[in-house]
């Protein structure tokens, strides 16, 4: 059975997959379907939805296009939270695993290196590193990706140590394999799983961090994104609740999604679990 | 019977769909009587604990009763509510598990456990149930009861919380204990004091007990009455000397055939000794990592232990749990470095071998794994497992995935299962996986660390004949190191006895068995469960 029959025999996994096809699709088709900018006033502001024809999600509190807003913030938002947890992968996977796999001296340096930045709140660095680095799309992904790669190499680490007295590992040892073939393909697979489900929730965190980094004004200027429209529509829940709840359901269904994609890949790279389907 | 406790009549259990058969357990019917020790017997997947599961109302999650009933003085334990259910167990029936390490809350003191018993059903105050509960230990026989109430389960030993959870069983005096493989667990030794312990209980408080193993040693040992399953179906019921000196039904002979005899084997031809691994002064010592306001502790494992192995020869090493017996395989084939001693496999110390030397010179020792469920990648396909240890020695992979398919021809699997995943594969098939994958690397010396312990015994005849055969072919030395001195009696030329991480005797398989000349060999040897029997029979 090919690797896409068995992702697409959960169900919840083939409609996660739909839902993020849509959201980009969202992403790529907004300059044609809006493209004026979505930052442009273009209505009196706190038009409620489907008040006036072609506001089917009304406006802002300066009189912007929401729907526009949403279409054109679903690039960055989407862009930040994936290339974001990409980036904190590649530092905390190797990390971890090389913490944990060998222990002792290398372990306590790499996870003191590691607590030095868990020790410092998420959000106060990312704030000091996007006001060293200028707000730019840029400097908000390294920042996001800064904070958040320390659970990451605490997971892995913590994986690889409870897998790498498995007997298993030790018969791989036994027959000659070196230390970098046994982490990678001995014990990497098997700690896919939680590795998945992490990688999932983070890129929501990373869109939400996001949104609190423009919320208080340090987001990139030039690109609407989903935070920044929740971020600006906070004080005014009580009179115009479209304002947050659109972007809000926006980053619901994508993390819903992503977590759904997810747990379908889990599934599918499991042989034991795509086996007992069939 | 007038005096029937339990009678289980025609009890059908229905698996969930999709499982490997239909139902777990098929018109099972046996009665257990006043007094009486009724052994059910069967290898795993048999159903005989189902049986005693739907009695205490703990049936898995997707098992049902689809007919019978299962008769308790009369009534039918099967259409009970949960409250009523829930009276009966610990007072009138008390059951005893498999697992003591984990059976036990460990963060509940031995006295307080019992004690509990009490409580959920509403009896006494608290100091009267402190008071029963050192007369519970006092009764199943802890050392030292007085100090044991107060002591935490890691406190205790293997068999001193086996006995904690009898006396729990035990507190609200019941009419029928069910037993669940009590001593699997346990060392031979204890073993052997556990079930004198039942046996003595059972007729002292004239109590009926189920008793479910899988052990025919253990059967002749306790047993009034035996109750044979295979695959949910009771094969044979009757007497215990009836069953065990004449076996009617076939499945029956063949496990109590497949039981590791006691017999000694012959000696075998004696041959020029050739060494091949030379063992000298070996010591190795763990050493936990200290904290700032803990000291750091220390476990002798090995204690000048020197030994030799000849080329073609098996070695076997026996010993209990903290014995050293596993240190030693582990040092052989370098997971653990030796703290001093020499390791000389042909002349190459290997005890100081490191890096890529040691990586160079390790395809030559082999192990066998003990837990065939553990010692295989659950993502990696058979074959490519296999076949893994050539590629890492420079082996094409393609011709090194072939070999790995010849070689699963020569455990009997078959080379077309390389496609598949170990999940696959049952345990007796994964351990000769595992066998295939030792062999891959045309090792000289194999170690087997406790190889078939995990397995039935029919399997475990099996898989004995497999590494007997295979020694044969491809001229094999082995370390078979184990606990179970039936086993080393069978495969075995030489026999290594350990205690506390020092040799205790070593001697050919015939000298050890037949004039052991230490005490702690013969107490071993006369734990043996179903030893009385078996010499009669003999």
């Amino acid at each position: 059975m090919s690797f896409f029959a068995r992702f697409a025999q959960n169900r919840g996994a083939l409609i996660g997959l739909i839902i993020l096809i849509a959201i980009i699709a969202m992403a790529i088709l907004a300059p044609f379907l809006f493209p004026e900018s979505p930052w442009r006033m273009v209505q009196r502001p706190f038009l409620a939805p489907f008040e006036v024809d072609g506001f089917a999600l009304g406006t802002d509190t300066m009189g912007r296009n929401v729907a526009a807003g949403l279409m054109h913030g679903a690039w960055v938002s989407l862009l930040i939270g994936l290339v974001s947890t990409s980036v904190a992968l590649i530092i905390g996977v190797p990390l971890g695993a090389i913490a944990g796999y060998y222990g002792g001296l290398v372990d306590d340096a790499l996870m003191r290196f590691t607590e030095f930045f868990q020790t410092i709140p998420n959000f106060a660095l990312a704030i000091v590193l996007v006001a060293i680095m200028q707000p730019s799309v840029t400097s908000i992904v390294l920042a996001i990706a800064i904070v958040s790669w320390p659970p990451v190499a605490r997971l892995v680490r913590a994986e690889f140590m409870s897998l790498r007295n498995r007997e298993y590992v030790e018969a791989a040892r036994l027959v000659g394999q070196g230390n970098a073939t046994i982490i990678l393909k001995q014990i990497l697979p098997n700690t896919l799983s939680p590795i998945i489900v992490l990688a999932s929730l983070m890129v929501a965190t990373a869109i939400l961090l996001e949104s609190a980094l423009s919320f208080l004004g340090l987001g990139d200027p030039n690109v609407m994104s989903w935070g920044y429209m929740i971020g600006a529509a906070r004080t005014v829940i009580r009179q115009a609740w479209w304002l947050s709840f659109f972007p809000g359901m926006a980053i619901l269904l994508t993390v819903l999604a992503l977590n759904l994609v997810g747990e379908g890949l889990d599934d599918a790279l499991n042989p034991k679990l795509a086996r007992e389907r069939q | 019977m007038t005096d029937t406790v339990l009678s289980i009549r025609n009890l059908t259990l229905a698996l969930p769909k999709g499982a490997d058969r239909s139902y777990a357990a098929e018109s099972v019917t046996y009665d257990v009587a006043k007094g009486e020790i009724m052994c059910v017997v069967g290898e795993s997947g048999s159903g005989k604990s189902m049986a005693a599961n739907a009695v205490m109302g703990l049936l898995p999650k997707g098992v049902r009763p689809t007919d019978g009933e299962i008769l308790f003085h009369g009534e039918d334990l099967l259409k009970l509510d949960e409250k009523r259910h829930r009276e009966l167990r610990g007072l009138r029936i008390g059951m005893i598990f498999q697992e003591p390490m984990t059976a036990l809350n460990p963060l509940m003191r031995a006295g307080d456990q019992i004690a509990e018993v009490f409580e959920a059903h509403g009896l006494y105050n608290a100091k009267e149930r402190q008071q029963r509960a050192l007369a519970l230990l006092e009764e199943v026989g802890i050392p030292q009861p007085e100090k044991a109430i107060r002591a935490y389960p890691f406190e205790l030993s293997g068999g001193q919380r086996q006995r904690v959870m009898i006396a729990m069983a035990l507190a609200l005096e019941p009419e029928l204990l069910i037993a669940d493989e009590p001593t699997t667990a346990l060392d031979v030794t204890t073993q052997a004091q556990i079930l004198e312990l039942i046996r003595d209980l059972q007729k002292r408080r004239n109590m009926a007990v189920m008793f479910i193993t899988h052990d025919f040693g253990v059967v002749a040992e306790i047993a009034t009455r035996v109750c044979v399953m295979r695959l949910g179906k009771v094969v044979e019921l009757g007497l215990a000397h009836n069953v065990l000196d004449n076996p009617q039904h076939e499945y029956t002979r063949s496990l109590i055939n497949a039981i590791p005899s006691n017999a000694v084997p012959p000696t075998r031809d004696a041959r020029e000794p050739a060494p091949l691994l030379e063992v000298r002064q070996l010591n190795k010592v763990f050493r936990s990592r200290g904290g700032l306001f803990k000291p750091s502790r220390e476990v002798v494992a090995l204690n000048d232990v020197s030994f030799t192995l000849d080329r073609g020869e098996t070695v076997g090493i026996v010993g209990e749990s903290g014995s050293g017996k596993s240190t030693l395989g582990r040092c052989v084939v370098r997971l653990e470095r030796p703290d001093d001693g020499e390791l000389l496999l042909d002349g190459v110390n290997l005890g100081a071998l490191k890096g890529d030397a040691l990586r160079r010179e390790r395809k030559r020792v082999q192990m066998v794994f003990q837990d065939p469920y553990a010692s295989l990648n659950p993502r990696t396909r058979v074959g490519l497992a296999i076949a893994q240890g050539p590629i890492a020695n420079g082996v094409p992979r393609k011709e090194a995935l072939q070999q790995a398919g010849d070689l699963l021809d020569l455990v009997g699997l078959g080379a077309a299962s390389a496609e598949r995943f170990p999940h696959e594969f049952s345990g007796g098939q994964r351990q000769r996986i595992g066998i295939a994958r030792a062999l891959a690397l045309k090792p000289e010396l194999i170690v087997a660390d406790e190889a078939v312990s995990a397995l039935d015994v029919s399997i475990q005849a099996q898989i004995l004949e497999l590494l007997e055969d295979l020694k044969q072919k491809l001229s094999l030395s082995l370390l078979f190191i184990t606990h179970d001195l039936r086993v080393a009696a069978q495969v075995c030329d030489r026999i290594i006895v350990m205690q506390h991480g020092r040799i205790v005797e070593q001697g050919t398989a015939q000298e050890v068995f037949l004039s052991p000349q230490e005490a702690y060999t013969r107490e071993l040897l006369d734990a043996i469960p179903g030893r009385a029997h078996v010499a009669a029979a003999v």
